[in-house]
């Protein structure tokens, strides 16, 4: 058990959590923080990489892609908080119904075309 | 690049250039229009004559060729058995639309009617000219869709239903067309139309994927062909303006399936190859119960143009007749029946079109008595109905003559009581019609509005749009039994085509 | 041959102009650049067809540092539908914003997130390694929701938020998958990931991860749910962005993925455990073709309809990668394993192409009947037929490329994957696209029929439409009709062995 794989172990475990929280959580807030978590983990895994040849000297490549990484993440976590809130000026809805219930896709199934 | 090479590109491009221009025209530009139409007709019966000259007299080959880039070439040619179809539709779109003229004078939307009625004829001689399976495919589907719009034309429910119930007939069998041609061009590779077919020069063919290769290719073209039970879509296809049920019938969409099924039978699979596979048989049962099915059906009904159609279904498999039947003077005879019952057919749609435009006659007990009234037309539809039952010197019964005799050559003599029984059905569904119209007295007087609008024409029946057509196919069909023996007579072309295609391309 | 740099560049540098400039100019200026990238991309094409692919090492470091720009066949089709649909979506979107105030100020917007859009697709055809392609794909994916969220109105912020949760959740799944697959290889160039890819549970998981990501952006059918609702939701030039192009970047990436960096996994080299997942992919497609297809029928609004198509659609692309997981020796007849891992391919990249150009058209035209009778319920659409003639004609050509009928794109994509199935011995993927051409027959239709309906009541006044948006409009279908007649030239740039190498040698006949 290196010190690569435990870090390794703790990012999967980690981004499981987030995908957990992800399928169960209704609350828009907190799809969001599951998908920032789930972030965590993968930043995590790919930090992690960069000690993989044992601390003889650290890999800058994965410093480079975290970094990418992180500036991806927070932009779109920011538009989706943005999202969310003006989804929740237009509505006068609390965020934490989901807003994918009432599906917008009205398929009446009456076929009575010409 | 000379015009063996431009020629057919013209004949192919005079309608379609036509369409689209017409597609483009204000509403109510119907001089234009008509000028229009009239030229590129013009312009394409002068090519197909022009072709007809350079192939039968000096042995010019037309051909287009070029690749597509997808294991096949799209390929036109131009051989005896296409130009016997080419001929006759661009004849016979010459004369439907001067009467689609008169006929939908004043009605809307002319514009996309002539627009999609060019290109219905532009996909019909596609068809014809197609030099491989998979041009003729491409121009097959193509009429599909553009016969859609003008089935539904009217736009009415029953118009929209008619035309789904088309579309899905015809959609569906598309499809297995579609992988009857795919899987042979994937089992012989590319190959073109050649007389005598192609496939028995395979050596290693597989004989069960032939035969069920063969069975997806008759499917694919039975809906158009109208065979049993595929034939549901074509009476229902009959509230269409009468122009159309005449191009349906006669020239464009139903010669097409059959044409099809000639050139599977005579010119991919060979008649011998395909009596050797013992393909045939099974081919030649669905025929013959076509053509009794369809006479028997077309004495149950009242409506006259559904009654026209349940004949269409049973006529039209005279031609596929000839292709099953062994003796090659059924093949001379179902080629002759392509081009006869084209010009019959075609006379007795522009009857029934006159009928109900000018006394709103649409059934067949509305018809007592209307000889008197209207001799001119009434002549003309005896001419026809007489050509169809097959009475002597008509040119229906010329095409009979031959069947009969190849069914005889090949020792079928089933043929021959199959086309006696159908003949005495055909009488027994035109000869009461006949009689009726003739024999009875006028039972009412046609209502005003309608006597009304006949007071236009003035001294005439009907408008001389619709006159002269009608005079013309009437004149074409007696013509072509009178003078069968002539040398350029549809049956006398047959016959060279059936001589010419063992030794021309 | 720096100018392949500014494939990526130039976009860019549209978006930040449109961005700093202000009123009419910033329409002129984006159809500026739309047309300085197209004259790029067409710029490549000799290139590529001469040498057969293309690298760049930008700043002169070499692959395991440096970031590489690589472009072979394949790339270049998607890179010229881009630019090939961007610039007439582009001439259209000119007229759809100038319509009124609103749209006014949607159109201000909508230059700059669209040119950013764009540099991020042709960057992801352009990227050779795993993790820039991660970055491009989350350009793309924020842009496009941008894009869906233009018009504010409360349904698309929904849907955009839907689409925009998915997408992050996709693109967080892939990069999971990265940094294994860099734990494991050490590389995250696609060629050298291919060269040495060996078998264990670190790459394994890495392509599972990979590849679920990239279907969930692709949008197969169960991951789904969000495409529906963006792309009807979305103003009418957005959704055809969204359902030509945008859903297409994702596949591609998925292609390389599975051909260049996994091909030890996918092909037959590798084990055969019992379901392939070339298979299960290609099942999945199936569904999705029959399913999509079967609710694009039962919609009664034009531009759902138009977007359950897409889903359908999307399902075809998906079964190349179970043709080409059988082994060689089951093909039969005379045509032997390459003609068919080549009729596959050409059938995948002609859907691509012809899907794209006719999707396009579609939602161009419903953009131009929505504009002129005020709503896209199809009820309302009575003597269209009559009235708009040249709108009533795209739908139908474009239809007619999606039912795949000639002559259009659609014939020959559906012609070769047929010829794939039925030479390699699958019949049973002959059977999925014909019926799925039946049903999608059924929703063209449809819509046609619709048209043929005359009007009861006095005719409501239509609004006029300008002619630039008809006219683009009927362009991408006519364009979509004509490429059909040529196939030749795609199929010698395209990739004919299985491992989705371009052919070196110049006109291999399929």
């Amino acid at each position: 058990m290196t010190t690569f794989h435990l870090y390794s172990f703790a990012a999967m475990l980690l981004a499981a959590l987030g995908v957990y929280g992800l399928i169960t959580r209704r609350h828009l807030l907190r799809k969001v923080m599951a998908l920032n978590i789930i972030a965590g983990g993968a930043f995590l895994l790919l930090i992690s990489t960069a000690y993989r040849n044992q601390g003889a000297f650290p890999d800058p490549v994965p410093h480079a892609m975290v970094l990418t990484g992180i500036v991806v993440a927070i932009s779109a976590t920011g538009f989706a908080l943005a999202l969310i809130q003006r989804i929740q000026k237009q509505l006068g809805q609390r965020p934490d119904q989901e807003a994918g219930d009432e599906n917008p896709d009205q398929t009446e199934t009456s076929r009575s075309g010409p | 690049m000379s015009m063996t090479f431009w020629l057919p590109l013209i004949v192919l491009s005079s309608s379609l250039v036509t369409g689209l221009i017409i597609f483009v025209l204000p509403e109510e530009r119907s001089r234009v229009r008509t000028m229009l139409n009239m030229a590129g007709a013009t312009v394409k019966v002068a090519g197909v004559f022009l072709m007809a000259w350079g192939l039968l007299a000096h042995g010019i080959a037309y051909e287009v060729r070029f690749t597509m880039g997808l294991g096949f070439d799209f390929l036109l040619r131009v051989d005896l058995l296409s130009l016997a179809f080419v001929s006759l539709s661009s004849n016979l779109w010459f004369l439907t639309t001067l009467y689609a003229v008169g006929y939908l004078e004043g009605s809307e939307n002319r514009s996309r009617f002539f627009g999609f009625f060019s290109l219905c004829v532009t996909a019909s001689t596609g068809v014809a000219l197609a030099g491989n399976l998979i041009t003729f495919f491409i121009f097959y589907e193509f009429l599909t869709l553009v016969t859609y719009p003008l089935v539904v034309h009217k736009g009415t429910p029953q118009a929209l239903a008619a035309g789904r119930t088309y579309l899905w007939y015809a959609m569906s069998v598309g499809a297995v067309l579609l992988v009857g041609v795919v899987w042979l061009q994937a089992l012989a590779g590319p190959f073109d139309f050649v007389s005598g077919g192609v496939l028995h020069a395979m050596e290693h063919a597989p004989r069960q994927e032939l035969t069920v290769i063969f069975a997806l290719l008759i499917i694919g073209l039975s809906v158009k062909s109208a065979l049993v039970p595929l034939h549901g879509w074509l009476p229902a296809a009959m509230v269409a303006p009468a122009p159309v049920s005449a191009l349906l019938h006669a020239v464009a969409v139903v010669k097409a399936g059959a044409f099809g099924v000639l050139r599977v039978v005579l010119d991919v699979y060979g008649k011998d190859h395909a009596a050797a596979l013992g393909l045939l048989t099974p081919l030649a049962v669905v025929v013959v119960a076509t053509i009794i099915f369809g006479s028997l059906r077309a004495l149950m009904q009242n409506d006259l143009k559904r009654r026209l159609a349940y004949s269409t279904v049973s006529q039209v498999s005279y031609i596929a007749l000839g292709a099953v039947v062994l003796g090659p003077l059924a093949t001379v005879g179902g080629l002759a029946h392509l081009v006869h019952q084209g010009i019959m057919k075609i006379t007795l749609f522009f009857c029934a079109g006159i009928l109900a435009e000018s006394r709103g006659i649409h059934r067949i007990d509305q018809m007592d008595g209307v000889g008197r009234a209207m001799p001119l037309t009434m002549t003309l539809f005896t001419i026809a109905s007489l050509g169809m039952i097959g009475v002597p010197p008509m040119a229906g019964f010329v095409s009979k003559w031959y069947l009969a005799q190849g069914g005889i050559q090949a020792g079928q003599d089933w043929v021959v009581a199959v086309l006696a029984t159908s003949s005495l059905l055909n009488a027994a569904y035109f000869l009461p019609m006949l009689h009726a119209a003739w024999f009875k007295p006028l039972p009412f007087k046609p209502d005003p509005e309608t006597l009304s609008r006949g007071i236009v024409h003035g001294r005439l029946e009907a408008p001389w749009t619709l006159l002269v057509p009608t005079l013309a196919t009437a004149l074409f069909s007696l013509a072509a039994g009178m003078f069968a023996g002539w040398e350029w007579s549809p049956l006398g072309v047959a016959e060279k085509i059936f001589a010419g295609r063992g030794s021309m391309p | 041959m720096t100018h392949m740099l500014w494939v990526v560049l130039l976009p860019f540098l549209g978006a930040l102009c449109c961005l700093i400039l202000r009123g009419r100019a910033v329409a002129g200026t984006g159809i500026l650049f739309s047309l300085a990238v197209l004259a790029v991309c067409t710029n490549l094409l000799p290139g590529i067809w001469t040498q057969g692919q293309i690298r760049v090492e930008l700043g002169g470091w070499a692959a395991p540092l440096g970031i590489g720009l690589h472009l072979d066949g394949l790339g270049t089709f998607f890179l010229l539908l881009t630019a090939i649909v961007g610039v007439l979506v582009g001439l259209y979107a000119a007229g759809f914003f100038a319509q009124d105030k609103k749209h006014n100020a949607m159109g201000r917007h909508f230059w700059p997130i669209w040119l950013l859009l764009w540099g991020g697709l042709n960057g992801v055809y352009l990227c050779s390694d795993v993790f820039n392609a991660y970055v491009l794909l989350e350009v793309t994916g924020l842009s496009a929701v941008g894009l869906t969220v233009l018009s504010k109105t409360t349904a698309s912020l929904v849907a955009g938020l839907r689409y925009l949760l998915a997408a992050m959740f996709a693109s967080l799944m892939y990069l999971l998958g990265v940094g294994l697959l860099y734990a494991a290889c050490g590389q995250l160039d696609f060629v050298l990931l291919g060269q040495d890819m060996t078998q264990s549970p670190a790459t394994l998981t890495a392509f599972g991860l990979m590849v679920f990501g990239l279907l969930v952006k692709t949008a197969l059918l169960p991951f789904h749910f969000w495409l529906p609702p963006a792309h009807s939701s979305a103003p009418a030039p957005v959704s055809a962005i969204l359902s030509a192009l945008v859903v297409k970047a994702s596949f591609f990436l998925l292609l390389r993925i599975w051909f260049t960096v996994f091909p030890a996994l996918t092909g037959q080299a590798g084990s055969s455990p019992v379901l392939p997942p070339g298979l299960f992919l290609g099942l999945l497609g199936g569904l999705a073709v029959l399913w999509g297809s079967l609710q694009a029928v039962r919609q009664i609004r034009l531009k759902l309809l138009i977007a359950y198509s897409t889903v359908g659609q999307l399902g075809y692309l998906f079964l190349i990668f179970a043709l080409l997981s059988v082994s060689h020796g089951a093909g039969g007849g005379p045509s032997g394993a390459t003609d068919w891992t080549a009729m596959a391919w050409t059938g995948t990249v002609f859907h691509v192409f012809s899907h794209g150009l006719a999707k396009a058209a579609l939602f161009l035209a419903a953009g131009c009947l929505a504009l002129a009778m005020g709503t896209d319920d199809l009820n309302a659409m009575r003597n269209i037929a009559g009235r708009m003639p040249v709108i009533t004609f795209t739908l139908a050509m474009a239809g007619v490329s999606l039912m795949g009928l000639p002559p259009s794109a659609g014939f020959v994509a559906k012609w070769m994957l047929l010829r794939a199935a039925l030479a390699s011995g699958q019949w049973w993927w002959a059977v999925v696209i014909i019926l799925g051409g039946l049903l999608t027959a059924a929703y063209v239709f449809k819509i046609l029929a619709y048209t043929f309906v005359p009007s009861q009541d006095e005719t409501v006044p239509l609004r006029p439409v300008p002619p630039a948006m008809t006219l683009t409009a009927l362009a991408l279908a006519l364009l979509c009709a004509v490429s059909g007649f040529r196939a030749e030239e795609v199929i010698a740039l395209l990739p004919h062995g299985l491992d989705g190498s371009p052919l070196s040698a110049q006109g291999g006949s399929p």
